[in-house]
């Protein structure tokens, strides 16, 4: 039978699957599914799309040689705060770090904000008498007899999940390890999480708000994923089952049960790893995916087919997708800027005469006011109808017909102050959200000190071909790709990502000090710790492992991460090392500081199995050009004017096969649009590939 | 295929872009302040968040102003282009030049923020202007602290000066910066990161003018100023008219000062006369007259017009009257390092007036003054007898804030302040100091139909115990925040030692050996009866023994 690999991505409301089977030949064949996500008992649904998936297969559950999954049951939780009665045992003086966060509002003029509530209340929030200094020193020891108290209270409360927290435990963890002893001694079947092993990193509130999610999720994912695994072994599966990381790494069920807000953003890291492996497969190593769905649109950068990561991210942002309006997470993630942009976002005009689009949503239900359900705000979808975009009588493949009487209605009565017919009404508001997008793509790039000249994008989800040409051409980007399977691209990212874990340590270090045996013997143990979570899942893969100093000057208050040797480390490899730095530096910020020391923050170790180069794509020579099966009358949003714009279906192409732009390229589950300029080729691998 | 638009189409595409154009400019000035974040070195930018920066056409007009940064420098820094221009015409500047100054009347009001001016070059042609403004960690002279009686005592003061000519660095401006600071490396290094990020502005300016094939700003600047002013307009059209008063009190440095508004709302204004206000402070606690428009307009602007962006046209409508003479209208040479501690409460004198003309859309006073320890240590404060080495760090704290009509005040956040604080385990990594507790004051929002926000107890030691010194800029002791439409006051500050020894609430103390510093931050005020809260909130704050 081969290699068969299934994966499967929980969403929010579909299931996704897909299954493959090695041709052998470093090619692949692949069926997929998608089912309605059973939110009450998500396994269900799991269990119901492996039925339909092997069944297009023709398979067995004996067949599949592994199963990886990723879900966002962990993200939900915090969000709908459905999570455990979570306490959290944490040094007395600080019992409000939580509360407190950053002392800040994410708003500056809106005077009714409101903040995220910590997810441990401050009834269970349990000061304890212990203090460690910078350095790790015990200026007050562990107050044993309190946490045994605390125990007491916290099983007449009914606790479910425990955090513990101490100060600069991430120096030395020893409190915190005493008191989870005494704890497991008095109630073993309470769940412990410790800041010193879920986020072992300086910063308070971000490493209690970290560790307090991971013990809020734990009893949650711990029931799934034992449920899961029980409905799979029932079913028939012997297989191994692996889970999606956020960081783009798998790991084993116990790890995940371990630490499991370490799956969180697990669908988004799927997407981008899935274009990342695009990106291998055509060999371009810049690249910006974009994935635009029906309520958000997310950005990720790849570089070196590999997304780019992060230590930090923020879950539940309650305030209009705005910066500080969510938990802070400390975690390995793959680093995605997502806006409230998406075939739903829903248009207004504000105070000053403004369109403005989302991040409101018409969601799936009513939808669009096209879609003929009620809906009566212009949506994105309905701009797009508007302009031409979309023929009504075969949208999705026929399986919908759209109402643009009702999108010019919803525009009129929405937009109507603005005083514009309601096509061009309808391309203020694509251009507006193009521009939302491309500003989200230019301060993803900025922020980590990346340009656009030379990049191509990959897009996806429903709306990532339909507007990718515009974002591109406001980014400065000449190359677009439309890859086959978007529909389902989280899932067969999964299928691709490697094995792997990702160990971060705070030790701190100046260039002019460098203490070359304690950072090697620190990198040492990292890599062992790493390896030993990894070579559970690896069955003997090769393994390449990754070292990061996160590095700054002393005084600035941002690092860049700098690659280091994976050997032991001598003086050349120190001096090496600090150059590297200061070339890094000065491509992000154009100027070196003079006469500033380097200081490290922190390390990172990853270990991961080798990703398997796919094979080489042939060349292919040019094919005749697929006949229109019809035009749209489609307004142009860059110069305002209306032409007619071909439309091709895509299963009419063939590879090798070019047509100029303006045209469309439909298929069931999205439309590719080419614009004026462009040209859309289809390459050897079946994906389209726009240039101009 | 003809794709010619029509007369009609064409100008509604020439609207949407103006308005692409507008959304990008705000976009181009958030990068400007979001690189300065992330190069800067003192940790009241990079950390904190004490910035702002904008962009402003020839004739010093600001167009777009980014979100992220702090009050203070709404319109201060607008002001502060104008005099760059009066002293370096626009037509004198060249690409690369950058001005720069810390004249507290010329910039933003103490020595401590640095302005910087950079101007955009396309085609050889000048196009537009960026200016950014940092408070730095250190300037020399007295240090942070209100303990200077003249301008001259608290640091360094920098002229408006070129510090890079045409791109070269001015290194005479440089060795005399150097020289005149305890942070040598962060100050130049924060000089370095502040005309970096003007720069990047520039760059991302012209490339949006090429795209977009614009020659000048100048008809997207009269488009934002037009729907900026419009939509300020009809937000002031739509309060009350008439004359409201109101005051407030701060402790003051020698004897208490009080703040006096009589603010006018018209059809097309809103003008504040202060008469009545305080006359001048010997110490640093005096404010410039920009910094008071600045906070004042951050105040109105809250409750009038939040939706609206900051800039020149949005700003116009609010107009001042600053008796000359008055603790808001400091004149040069009078000392003005700590003019937060006073001016950080004029919005909630703004909404003192405000309240009787929109009840339900304003707060309760607030702790409103940052309660930020000034910390200091070793030789400097205990001489050849100094157990720990020489240290400064400033942590920036907040208490409580005021009741808001619907909810409660905010527990311990900066208002009107935008900046954030910084943990507790990285203070401790760069000054030998333990935070002993740092949390919640149970007890101390004023009670109220939705209750203040509660202040914070914070308990520092040197290490080991040593000596160390607090240079103390606190506010809101004697003088506690106030409820209003029945709701309770605040509780008030509390400075001293956890032996109970009282501290003065100003200027700078020693903490000796074996004693620690015990901060008790206040509450903000209360909102409404009492009697009318929410059972349920009230159980809620019992469990959490919050009250």
């Amino acid at each position: 039978m081969g290699d068969v690999r299934l994966a499967s991505d929980i969403g929010g409301t579909f299931t996704d699957l897909a299954l493959e089977r090695a041709d052998g030949m470093g090619g692949y064949e692949r069926w997929t599914a998608k089912v309605l996500t059973t939110p009450a008992a998500p396994e269900k649904g799991v269990l119901e799309g492996i039925r339909a998936v092997l069944a297009k297969a023709g398979m067995g559950p004996a067949d599949v040689s592994l199963f990886i999954h990723g879900t966002t049951l962990a993200t939900n939780a915090v969000i709908e705060r459905k999570g455990a009665r979570t306490a959290l045992l944490t040094t007395e003086g600080f019992r409000d770090v939580l509360a407190l966060g950053n002392e800040s509002r994410y708003d500056q003029y809106d005077l009714n904000i409101t903040l995220p509530q910590p997810l441990v209340p401050r009834r269970w929030r349990l000061p304890v008498p212990e203090r460690l200094d910078n350095e790790g020193r015990v200026l007050l020891p562990l107050d044993t007899a309190a946490v045994r108290e605390a125990v007491t209270f916290m099983k007449a409360e009914g606790i479910e999940s425990l955090a513990i927290g101490f100060l600069h435990a991430f120096v030395n963890p020893t409190h915190e390890r005493q008191a989870a002893e005494i704890v497991r001694d008095l109630w073993p079947e309470l769940p412990v999480s410790l800041s010193s092993e879920v986020s072992p990193e300086m910063r308070e509130w971000e490493r209690f708000s970290t560790t307090a999610a991971n013990a809020y999720v734990q009893p949650l994912m711990m029931g799934y994923l034992h449920r899961l695994r029980a409905g799979l072994s029932e079913a028939g599966f012997t297989c191994p089952l692996y889970l999606m990381l956020s960081g783009g790494g798998l790991t084993t069920l116990e790890t995940a049960a371990r630490f499991p807000i370490r799956l969180v953003e697990s669908g988004p890291a799927g997407g981008a790893i899935f274009s990342a492996f695009v990106a291998r497969q055509k060999g371009w190593d810049r690249v910006l995916s974009f994935d635009m769905g029906g309520t958000t649109a997310k950005v990720c950068l790849i570089d070196d087919f590999a997304p780019q990561t992060a230590r930090t991210f923020e879950v539940a942002r309650i305030g209009r997708f705005k910066k500080g309006s969510g938990l802070p997470l400390r975690i390995p993630v793959i680093e995605m800027v997502e806006i409230g942009a998406g075939g739903g976002s829903i248009a207004s005009v504000d105070a000053l005469g403004r369109i403005q689009v989302g991040p409101e949503s018409a969601g799936a239900d009513p939808g669009p006011a096209c879609y003929g359900r009620g809906g009566a705000k212009p949506a994105v979808t309905d701009a797009n109808l508007l302009l031409g975009r979309y023929d009504p009588d075969t949208f999705a493949g026929g399986a919908m017909t759209l109402h643009p009487d009702a999108s010019a209605a919803a525009m009129e009565s929405s937009l109507g102050p603005l005083g514009l017919e309601p096509a061009m009404a309808a391309l203020g508001v694509v251009e507006v959200v193009d521009e939302n997008m491309a500003n989200a793509a230019r301060v993803h790039a900025i922020e980590s000190g990346k340009g656009y000249d030379g990049r191509a994008v990959i897009a996806f989800g429903g709306g990532g071909p339909v507007h990718g040409y515009r974002v591109a051409e406001k980014i400065g980007v000449n190359r677009l790709l439309v890859p086959s399977g978007a529909g389902v691209g989280s899932a067969i990212g999964f299928l691709r990502a490697p094995v792997g874990y990702e160990v971060v340590r705070s030790l701190y270090q100046r260039f002019r000090t460098f203490d070359t045996a304690a950072v090697n013997a620190l990198l040492a143990e990292m890599s062992a710790e790493a390896r030993r979570v990894v070579a559970d899942a690896a069955f003997g893969a090769e393994l390449v492992e990754r070292r990061i100093a996160y590095m700054r000057y002393v005084g600035q208050g941002h690092e860049i991460a700098v690659e280091l040797p994976v050997t032991a480390l001598g003086d050349a490899d120190v001096a090496d090392v600090r150059a590297a730095y200061d070339r890094e530096y000065a491509a992000f910020y154009d100027r070196p500081v003079p006469g500033s020391d380097v200081e490290i923050l922190s390390f990172a170790v990853t270990v991961a199995t080798a990703v398997e180069a796919p094979p080489p794509v042939a060349e292919v020579a040019a094919a005749p050009a697929p006949t229109p099966i019809r035009s749209l009358a489609v307004r142009d949003t860059a110069k305002g004017g209306v032409s007619d714009w071909p439309v091709y279906d895509r299963d009419a192409f063939a590879p090798g096969a070019a047509v100029p732009g303006p045209c469309i390229v439909v298929e069931a589950e999205t439309s590719t649009l080419v614009g004026p300029g462009w040209t859309c080729t289809m390459d050897g691998l079946g994906y389209l590939e726009l240039t101009r | 295929m003809s794709s010619s638009p029509d007369a009609q189409p064409r100008d509604a595409l020439a609207a949407i872009q103006r308005q692409i154009q507008w959304n990008r400019l705000i976009a181009v000035v958030e990068e400007q302040a979001q690189i300065m974040i992330r190069t800067a070195f003192s940790t009241t930018v990079r950390e904190a968040g004490d910035l702002s920066a904008g962009i402003f056409d020839l004739r010093g007009r600001m167009l777009a102003q980014a979100v992220t940064g702090t009050p203070g420098h709404v319109n201060s820094m607008m002001e502060s282009v104008g005099h760059f221009l009066a002293k370096f015409p626009a037509e004198t500047m060249k690409a690369g030049d950058h001005y720069i100054t810390n004249d507290p009347w010329l910039g933003t009001g103490h020595l401590h923020d640095l302005t910087v001016v950079t101007p955009a070059f396309r085609n050889g042609q000048i196009v537009g202007l960026f200016a950014n403004t940092a408070h730095v960690i250190d300037v020399g002279g007295l240090g942070m602290g209100p303990e200077g009686r003249s301008v001259f005592e608290e640091g360094l003061y920098i002229p408006i000066v070129k510090c890079f000519d045409q791109g070269k660095a001015n290194e005479t401006f440089f060795d005399i910066l150097r020289a005149g600071t305890r942070t040598p490396a962060e100050l130049e290094g924060d000089v370095y990161s502040l005309c970096a990020c003007n720069d990047a502005g520039a760059r991302r300016l012209v490339e949006m003018m090429d795209e977009f094939g614009m020659d000048s700003l100048d008809s997207l600047a009269e488009s934002i100023f037009e729907a900026s002013s419009r939509a300020t307009l009809a937000e002031i059209a739509k309060l009350p008219r008439g004359e409201f008063s109101a005051q407030i009190s701060s402790d003051g440095y020698e004897a208490p000062v009080t703040l006096r508004a009589r603010m006018t709302v018209s059809e097309d204004h809103i003008s504040v006369d202060y008469a009545g206000t305080s006359g001048l402070s010997g110490r640093g606690i005096n404010v410039p007259a920009a910094y008071t428009r600045a906070y004042a307009c951050f105040g109105i602007k809250c409750v009038v017009a939040p939706e609206v962006p900051n800039n020149w046209a949005s700003l116009l409508p609010f107009r001042m009257e600053i008796p000359e003479g008055s603790i808001l209208n400091a004149p040069r040479p009078y000392p003005v390092a700590v003019r937060h501690v006073v001016g950080q409460l004029l919005p909630d004198l703004m909404m003192g007036c405000l309240h009787q003309a929109v009840p339900d859309r304003v707060t309760a006073e607030g702790s409103s003054c940052l309660w930020n320890p000034p910390l200091r240590g070793g030789g400097q404060v205990s001489g050849a007898n100094a157990e720990l080495p020489d240290f400064e760090v400033i942590t920036f704290n907040s208490g409580g804030t005021g009741a808001r009509p619907t909810q409660d005040g905010l527990d311990g956040t900066a208002f009107p302040s935008g900046v954030r604080t910084m943990p507790v385990e990285a203070t401790e990594n760069v000054a030998p100091v333990i935070f002993w507790k740092k949390e919640l004051r149970p007890g101390s929002g004023g009670a109220g139909r939705t209750r203040g926000g509660l202040g914070q107890v914070m308990e520092i030691g040197g290490k080991n115990d040593a000596e160390f010194a607090v240079n103390a800029i606190f506010d809101r002791v004697a003088n506690p925040p106030k409820g209003r439409d029945g709701g309770g006051d605040g509780a008030p500050g509390w400075v001293g030692l956890t032996d109970g020894t009282l501290l003065r609430t100003k200027g700078f103390q020693v903490i000796p050996k074996g004693k620690r510093l015990l901060l008790k931050l206040p509450g903000g005020g209360g909102m409404g009866d009492p009697a009318g809260r929410d059972p349920a909130l009230v159980a809620r704050d019992e469990a959490d023994g919050l009250v």
